[in-house]
C-alpha cells in the first residue's frame, strides 16, 4: 500500500488537527498514525495516510491541504512516503 | 515505520539547506536522424525531440509535487551534432540551421537547455567535425539554450593540439560574436578531455553513440547540506569528518536515485545513470567553497585546499556510490566560479587564483569553469590554458574541462553578471607570457603511457 506523509508545522492555535482531520475525513483519506511534537513554541505534527480510496488525485488534494494551512497560519507538506524511506531505510 | 525526526531531517534539507534534484536529463539518440538532405535532416530532429521528450517536463512537475522535492531544470541531450549533420551540412552555416531546429525544439517542449552541439575529435577531425566547431560562434549567438562541448582530448588518444589551437580561436570568436551581453555566449561552450557518454549536466552533456535510443540520466546535488552536516562535526578529526560526508552524500544519493527511478518508469524510457554532483548554485548556502571552508580553510585558494577538496571529492563518491544503482557522468565536487558564491568572495579578497584552481582541478570532478578573463586575452593564451588543462585529464585518466569566458570589453577587477543558475563572476587575471610557437605547432601530443606511475 502506498502511504503518504503530511506533515504540519507553524506556530501552535486550537484546532489545527481538528481542520486537518476533518478535510481528510471528507476526503475519504485514512489516518494510519499520528505524531506530534512541540519545538522551540513550534507545532510540528506528521501524520501517515492512506490516500488510496481518496476521491481527489493526489495534486488536488496537496493544493487544498496547503491552502488549509495558509488558513490557519501553518505549513502543510504533503509528500509520497517513498522520499523518506529511499533516504533513511536501506 | 519512518519517524517524525526523519521526515523533519528530509524536509530541513530541502527547505533550508537547498537540497533539490539538479537535473532531469533526457539522453535521445539522433543517429536515425541522419539524412543528406538538410532540410530533411532537421525535420527529422524536430519530429524525433518534440515526440521522445512531449513528456518530460510535465512528469518532472508532477514528480516533484508528489515528493515535496525541487527538481531544477529539465533538459534534454542529444546525439553529437557533428555526426547527425555530417552528410547534409557543407558549410557552418548548414550546421546552424540545426542549432536553430535544437532552439526552437528545446522552447517548444519547454526544457531550459539543450545539450549536444558537439564534436568528438580527441584524434582527428572530419571536415563535418570542423564545419560544426566553426559554426559554433554564431549558432550560439543566434540560438538561446543551445549548449555545445568538442572532446578534444583523451587518455587513450592523447590531445589533438589543432583542435586545442582551433578551440582557442572560437571561444574568443563566440565572445566577440555576444559581446553586447558580457559574452554570455562562451557560458553554453565547454572544451574536454575524456568527455563521459552520458553527463547530464550542461553545458557538457550529450549523449553519447555508445547509449540507447533514449535514456534518463539524473543529477543530483546538495552543497548546502553536506555544509549543515559539517557544522557539527566541527574539531573533530578526519575519520569523523569523512564519515559525515559520505553518510550525506548518501542520503542525497537515494533521492536521486528515486526521481531517476521514477522518471523513468513514468516517461517508458530505460534509466540510465546518476551523477553524483556536489553542484553549487548562486545561492547563498548553496556553495562548494563553503564545504571547504567548514574542513578548516579560511578561504578557498589557501594551502591545504587541493586535499579538503581531493577528501570532499573521494566521500561524496565513496557515499553516493552504494546508494544508487548506476553511477556515470561527471560525478564529484563541481567547482565553477560564477556559480558559487563562495568561489567569488575568495576570488575577490586575493585568495583563488587561475593557477590554484588548476591544481584543484586536478582532483575535482570537472575543470576549468565558469571563469572570467579579460576580453583581450590571446586566443592561443586560451589555448594554452585548455592544453594544460586537458593534459590533466589525460594523464590522470579523468574528466576535465574548459569553461572560459574572455569578457569583450573588460578587464581584471570587473565583475560580469550573467544572470540565473550562470551567476556573476570577477574577471581574473591570466598569465600574459606568450605560448604561440608552442601552440602553433600543430599535431597532436600522443597518447601518454599507462606505466611507470610516478
Amino acid at each position: 500500500m502506498k502511504k503518504t506523509i503530511i506533515t504540519v508545522v507553524g506556530k501552535d492555535t486550537v484546532g489545527i488537527i481538528a481542520k486537518v482531520c476533518t478535510y481528510l475525513a471528507e476526503n475519504k483519506v485514512n489516518i494510519l498514525d499520528i505524531s506530534q511534537t512541540i519545538v522551540q513554541d513550534y507545532f510540528n505534527m506528521m501524520m501517515i495516510v492512506d490516500a488510496n480510496n481518496s476521491t481527489k488525485p493526489f495534486g488536488e488534494l496537496s493544493d487544498e491541504l496547503t491552502s488549509i494551512g495558509t488558513e490557519i497560519g501553518v505549513q502543510i507538506k504533503v509528500q509520497q512516503e517513498d522520499i523518506f524511506n529511499s533516504m533513511h531505510r536501506i | 515505520m519512518i519517524n517524525i525526526f526523519e521526515v523533519n531531517e528530509t524536509n530541513k534539507m530541502i527547505e533550508h539547506e537547498n537540497l533539490d534534484v539538479r537535473t532531469i536529463t533526457l539522453g535521445i539518440s539522433l543517429l536515425d536522424c541522419i539524412d543528406s538532405d538538410l532540410d530533411k535532416v532537421n525535420e527529422n530532429i524536430y519530429n524525433k525531440i518534440t515526440n521522445v521528450a512531449k513528456d518530460l517536463v510535465s512528469t518532472g512537475a508532477q514528480i516533484e509535487k508528489e515528493y515535496g522535492i525541487p527538481i531544477v531544470n529539465k533538459r534534454i541531450s542529444v546525439t553529437p551534432i557533428a555526426l547527425v549533420g555530417g552528410a547534409a551540412c557543407k558549410t557552418p552555416d548548414d550546421f546552424v540551421t540545426i542549432a536553430k531546429t535544437l532552439d526552437k525544439v528545446a522552447h517548444e517542449v519547454g526544457v531550459n537547455f539543450i545539450g549536444g552541439y558537439s564534436a568528438l575529435v580527441s584524434k582527428g577531425m572530419t571536415t563535418a567535425d570542423e564545419n560544426l566547431i566553426r559554426s559554433i560562434p554564431k549558432a550560439l549567438a543566434t540560438t538561446e539554450r543551445v549548449c555545445s562541448s568538442i572532446n578534444v582530448g583523451s587518455t587513450k588518444t592523447g590531445i589533438n593540439m589543432d583542435a586545442v589551437k582551433l578551440m582557442g580561436e572560437i571561444i574568443v570568436e563566440t565572445a566577440e560574436y555576444t559581446k553586447e551581453r558580457d559574452s554570455i555566449g562562451c557560458a553554453k561552450l565547454v572544451v574536454f578531455c575524456n568527455a563521459p557518454d552520458d553527463n547530464p549536466f550542461m553545458a557538457g552533456a550529450f549523449h553519447g553513440v555508445t547509449e540507447a535510443d533514449a535514456i534518463i540520466n539524473v543529477g543530483v546535488s546538495g552543497p548546502g547540506v553536506v555544509r549543515t552536516a559539517l557544522k557539527k562535526a566541527r574539531g573533530e578529526n578526519f575519520e569523523v569528518l569523512c564519515e559525515t560526508i559520505k553518510k550525506t552524500a548518501f542520503k542525497i544519493t537515494r533521492v536521486g536515485q528515486l526521481v531517476a527511478q521514477e522518471a523513468s518508469k513514468r516517461l517508458g524510457i530505460p534509466f540510465g545513470i546518476i551523477d553524483l554532483s556536489l553542484a553549487p548554485t548562486p545561492a547563498v548556502g548553496d556553495s562548494v567553497a563553503d564545504i571547504l571552508q567548514e574542513i578548516g580553510l579560511e578561504r578557498v585558494g589557501a594551502p591545504g585546499t587541493t586535499a579538503a577538496l581531493a577528501l570532499l571529492n573521494d566521500q561524496v563518491k565513496k557515499g553516493g556510490v552504494m546508494a544508487s544503482s548506476y553511477v556515470g557522468g561527471l560525478s564529484g565536487a563541481f567547482i565553477p566560479v560564477s556559480e558559487d558564491q563562495g568561489m567569488i568572495d575568495a576570488v575577490t579578497a586575493g585568495a583563488l587564483t587561475l593557477e590554484k584552481l588548476e591544481a584543484m582541478t586536478c582532483v575535482c570532478s570537472v575543470g576549468l569553469d565558469m571563469i572570467a578573463i579579460p576580453g583581450d586575452t590571446k586566443a592561443t593564451t586560451i589555448s594554452g590554458i585548455i592544453a594544460d588543462e586537458v593534459a590533466i585529464g589525460m594523464i590522470n585518466q579523468k574528466t576535465t574541462a574548459v569553461r572560459l569566458i574572455p569578457v569583450i570589453g573588460k578587464g581584471v577587477g570587473e565583475t560580469v553578471e550573467f544572470g540565473g543558475l550562470l551567476g556573476y563572476a570577477p574577471v581574473m587575471p591570466v598569465n600574459t607570457f606568450a605560448c604561440d610557437a608552442f601552440v602553433n605547432r600543430g599535431g597532436r601530443i600522443p597518447a601518454p603511457i599507462h606505466s611507470f606511475k610516478n
